[in-house]
């Protein structure tokens, strides 16, 4: 089955848990991880992993949870028991989903591979590698510590073991031709399992390439020859039976990341872990934005103190959710359903300005049936009414970016979101009584 | 609240006893500082109150250094004679925006300090200042200031004050105000070497009125120097020209602390308030005499500051309209000299024309809507009045250039000139000639004073108006200095420049321009723009005209690019106080047609990197 589309992404509550230890830190990663050569007392950790489980769940009550996630710094450095423990925790503190994805993020190399089938026996469904190339010079250069064979050996023990699996691949580095990219895109397809995350290199604030960047002595590719390899990157994966359902990432029907699509989707998530954010939907209905100690040893005093290490808790008024929905929801192939927009924040955006931007050819109005066939290369874009402008009784479009308007998506939120007002007519009324 | 203010009569002063004085000095040369000195030397201020430039009392007057509003002290100075005199001293504004004011207060003293930093020498607004001084028959007491620096060279400054102003400095004291060397010995210098005011106390009053504010507290304040008889408490008076008469209700003096008096007798400066409702009441120069037995004859006055330099502000924010208007009012109450009309753009909507003194006053009072009132403003660019003569033989004055008429209608237009004196070292003569002639100036006279060269050039001010003074620092690395009168009109072959973002002309963005400059003037406010004007969705045409002919032209390319390769959990708050910056930042742009112009586009589109 297609990724459903979700009736109401306030229904679904995940779990992200953020471990923050790397063996090495690589030049372009600008994530909350530390490199720690005396190592950390890992049961010390989990003790505090499970206390903050403990304080999110005197927040939110109970909830049924639809995924769970450990992303990094480097998870696949935990012991598989301390992973264990982790789920095991949560299936005390709430009902999990039957089938509920749970990922983590792996390194590809073979001291992380082998603990691959510890991670399944502790409930780990689903595992994430980082590959970022299949090119044994260009791992140099990006500061990986794992070779091509190393990552391919990686990707055949993710296979044995978990029914579900993704790879990272990082493109648009110095220097790379389109031949270069088709040809390493062409090997990837042929390794992946119904999953790729293929992301663009951008060069991040205070990181070792943004001074190499800033020095001249890293050179990347210019907007032109980036839009170029997107392009190629997008009809490649489409053919290949992957088509883009994010803008960097690319899946079979079915087999898109459900963690990260309720990310995008705008539900709620709790962030377990030093510097991790949440999304939590307090017992009284209040959205709050949460971020905790970013430091490792800092957040473990914290919450052997407090018993959490959350240092920001920021309740988020209609119209910064909204902002927020848009943010996330316009980078996906299925778009922004603007009614359950209307109906979770009461806000959305002006008709004309759609309208505009449709002319435009940036975005475009879809039906919910068409969710599931991905954008063409040419928008339908002018042309296309928005429903809604003419009377109030008719349901607001589902909006997406389309081709074009996905390299310019902050200039799109910026401006849908500038021209967000209330919807006060449809508050109340449920979606289905007029549709 | 104000401390409750003493009230006491001290024995009436005799003229003897008395003296009046203003400094004259360049920015930065030490007057302020010098004030402040001479103001702790007479126990004015305990060191607890003291704070630096302690006459400079609005915080846009500390931040620059400079002097916007004439203030009063008296001091009590005992010398060494036995005698106790009566100092007043006049603190007055330095650059040539407000010369207005100075030459108000060189007319309430007898005598003026001459402060030169004994290393930058004499200044081209210090000699237009020394000159109306010697105009006004005040005598001059020279002091060389910062002898205390390395780089002093006080015999050669004491040789320029006499080359180029043309007066004895032999005996000029050397201070440093900074340190407080000396400065005893420029009081009493004071003493000894100016003379002290005369006048028959027992004659019908007559009094000039210096300045007028609105205080708070005291309502309209009435700055006045007595010439002949007294000006009592309780007494009615009369302003000679206006006619007003009104009952003085307190009279008193700045310590510059407020201290009330019963009177003030010839010589003395002080202050009275009566229940005048409006500083627009007063005129600055007026005679005030005593209503039942007046003076017999009127003093010359003054003619009242008349703005030159035009330009609209607009809020940023249409709703501030009324209180942008209001804030201007608030100011106008102690600024006669600024003036503001309605006015309707087609690309700003409601805002106002404002007239200003120099580019300087229209700097602090922009600056002060800003601050003071927390208001966000756009600029246009400055403009001077031009005199339009139709061809029906009629005369128009044109403040705006969105108001210039067909062309067809004209018959020719002239332009506002003045002649500029400026002072420059021999090393930075080249590029301030050059940036003369490139503004169609023409030369006058070009002489030595030492090793700096003292140009006087004849300007057209619209193309002084802008960036000129800011152009001349940088080539000449501030060494420059700079001063000008209006001379006035000469007919000039002149243009209207238009500016078309996306194919329509923005109006506020219209200029006036000689043609022979029209074209480098289009291409380089084409080029700002493409800088200014950030990436759209589309693709931007601009482009610069005189008429329907364009002259220029450049394109803003489609935003290519913007999007993050990664966005998860994690990213949503990073991202959306960004969207919040982008969208706080675009609240101050101003949509024409659609595209978004930032607001200091409109000033910083003029600014022409000229090399």
């Amino acid at each position: 089955m297609a990724h459903p589309v979700s009736p109401d992404a306030d229904s679904l509550f995940g779990i992200y848990i953020h471990w923050p230890f790397c063996a090495q830190k690589c030049p372009y990663c600008d994530f909350n991880s530390h490199v720690r050569f005396g190592g950390w007392d890992e049961a010390r950790y989990l003790s505090a992993y499970l206390r903050e489980l403990d304080h999110v769940r005197a927040r939110v009550g109970r909830q049924e949870v639809y995924s769970i996630f450990f992303g990094g710094g480097t998870p696949s450095l935990m012991q598989p028991q301390t992973v264990a423990a982790i789920l095991n925790h949560i299936a005390k503190l709430w009902a999990v989903q039957p089938g509920a994805e749970i990922t983590l993020e792996a390194n590809p190399n073979s001291v992380d591979a082998n603990r691959f089938s510890g991670y399944r026996a502790a409930g780990v469904n689903r595992v994430s590698i980082g590959v970022q190339s299949l090119r044994d010079d260009e791992l140099k250069r990006l500061g990986r510590l794992h070779s091509v064979a190393e990552a391919k050996a990686a990707i055949e023990v993710a296979r044995r073991t978990f029914e579900r699996f993704s790879f990272d691949l990082i493109y648009a580095r110095p220097g790379q031709s389109s031949e270069a990219w088709r040809a390493e895109l062409t090997e990837a397809l042929n390794l992946a399992n119904g999953h790729l995350s293929l992301y663009q290199l951008t060069i991040e604030p205070d990181t070792p390439f943004a001074e190499l960047h800033a020095r001249g002595r890293l050179v990347i590719p210019d907007a032109d020859a980036a839009l170029d390899l997107y392009a190629t990157t997008q009809d490649m994966t489409a053919t290949a039976g992957l088509p883009a359902y994010e803008i960097s990432n690319h899946a079979a029907a079915g087999d898109e990341s459900r963690h990260n699509l309720l990310y995008w989707r705008y539900g709620a998530y709790a962030g377990i872990g030093p510097g991790a954010h949440g999304r939590i939907v307090d017992q009284d209905g209040t959205r709050a934005a949460t971020v905790t100690e970013r430091n490792p040893e800092r957040w473990l005093a914290r919450v052997e103190a407090d018993g959490h290490g959350v240092v920001e808790a920021t309740d988020l008024s209609n119209e910064e959710q909204a902002d927020e929905m848009l943010l996330m929801g316009l980078r996906l192939t299925e778009g922004i359903d603007l009614e359950e927009m209307a109906r979770r924040f009461g806000l959305a955006p002006a008709a004309s300005e759609i309208a505009a931007l449709g002319a435009l050819g940036v975005i475009e109005v879809i039906a919910d049936s068409a969710v599931a066939e991905g954008i063409s290369r040419a928008c339908i874009g002018p042309g296309i009414a928005p429903t809604g402008s003419s009377s109030q009784l008719a349901r607001l479009p589902r909006i997406r970016a389309c081709h074009e308007g996905r390299f310019v998506l902050n200039e799109l939120v910026r401006r849908l979101s500038r021209s967000t007002a209330r919807v006060t007519a449809r508050i109340n009324a449920p979606a289905t009584l007029r549709s | 609240m104000p401390e409750k203010p003493k009230c006491y009569q001290p024995p009436m002063t005799d003229t003897s006893l008395i003296r009046n004085f203003s400094i004259i000095a360049h920015i930065d040369h030490g007057k302020s500082t010098l004030s402040d000195r001479l103001i702790q030397l007479c126990g004015n201020v305990s060191d607890r109150e003291m704070k630096a430039q302690i006459l400079d009392s609005m915080d846009i007057e500390r931040e620059r250094g400079i002097t916007i509003k004439a203030q009063t002290v008296r001091l009590d100075y005992k010398h060494k004679d036995g005698k106790t005199y009566q100092l007043n001293l006049m603190d007055t504004p330095g650059h040539v925006d407000f010369a207005y004011e100075v030459s108000r207060s060189l007319a309430a003293c007898e005598g003026a300090v001459l402060v030169v930093d004994a290393s930058q020498g004499v200044e081209a607004q210090t000699l237009a200042n020394v000159y109306q001084a010697l105009d006004n028959n005040l005598e001059i007491l020279p002091v060389l200031n910062k002898i205390d620096l390395p780089s002093a060279d006080a015999d050669r400054v004491r040789q320029q004050i006499e080359d180029v102003i043309g007066i004895d400095a032999s005996d000029a004291i050397g201070v440093s105000a900074k340190t407080g060397l000396n400065v005893a010995a420029v009081l009493e210098a004071i003493v000894e070497r100016l003379p002290p005011p005369k006048g028959d106390r027992n004659k019908p009053l007559k009094a000039m009125l210096i300045d007028s504010w609105y205080d708070a507290y005291l309502g309209v304040v009435v700055l006045v120097r007595v010439i002949e008889g007294t000006l009592k408490k309780g007494q009615r008076v009369k302003m000679m020209s206006t006619d007003g008469a009104y009952p003085v209700e307190r009279v008193g003096i700045f310590r510059p602390k407020q201290e009330m008096l019963g009177e003030l007798g010839p010589g003395e400066i002080g202050f009275f308030t009566g229940a005048i409702k409006e500083v627009a009441d007063t005129r600055v120069g007026d005679t005030i005499t005593d209503e039942k037995h007046p003076t017999a004859e009127a003093l010359p006055g003054f003619k009242p500051a008349q703005p030159v330099v035009f330009c609209g502000l607009f809020p940023v924010d249409a709703a501030d309209f009324e209180d942008l208007r209001e804030a201007m009012s608030r100011l106008r109450l102690n600024d006669a000299s600024f003036s503001f009309e309605t006015e309707s753009s087609a690309a700003l909507g409601f805002g106002f024309r404002c007239g200003f003194l120099g580019l300087l006053h229209l700097e602090i009072i922009t600056e002060r809507l800003v601050r003071e009132f927390n208001l966000e403003l756009i600029t246009t660019a400055p403009s001077v009045i031009y005199h339009l003569h139709m061809k029906g033989g009629s005369v128009v004055e044109m403040h705006n250039p969105a108001d210039m008429p067909d062309v067809v209608k004209i018959d020719h237009i002239e332009e506002p000139w003045i002649e500029a004196t400026i002072l420059v070292p021999d090393d930075y003569l080249g590029a301030v000639l050059k940036l003369c002639q490139d503004r169609r100036g023409r030369q006058k006279t070009l002489t030595y004073v030492g090793a700096r060269a003292m140009l006087v050039y004849e300007l057209p001010l619209n193309e002084v108006v802008f960036d000129f003074y800011d152009r001349l620092k940088s080539v000449s690395r501030g060494y420059a200095s700079f001063d000008y009168h209006i001379q006035g009109y000469e007919e000039g072959d002149l243009v209207k420049l238009s500016i078309l973002v996306n194919s329509e002309p923005v109006d506020a963005l219209s200029i006036v321009v000689h043609r022979a400059r029209a074209e480098s003037r289009g291409r380089s406010m084409c080029e700002k723009l493409k800088e200014l004007i950030p990436p759209h969705l589309f693709q931007i045409p601009l482009q610069a005209a005189i008429g329907a002919k364009v002259i220029a032209r450049e394109t803003i390319k489609a935003l290519r690019k913007d999007v993050l390769a990664k966005c998860y959990g994690g990213d949503i708050s990073r991202k959306r106080k960004l969207l919040d910056k982008q969208k706080a930042g675009k609240k101050k742009m101003r949509e024409f047609g659609k595209v978004e112009i930032p607001q200091e586009a409109f000033i910083a589109a003029l600014k022409m990197d000229e090399n």
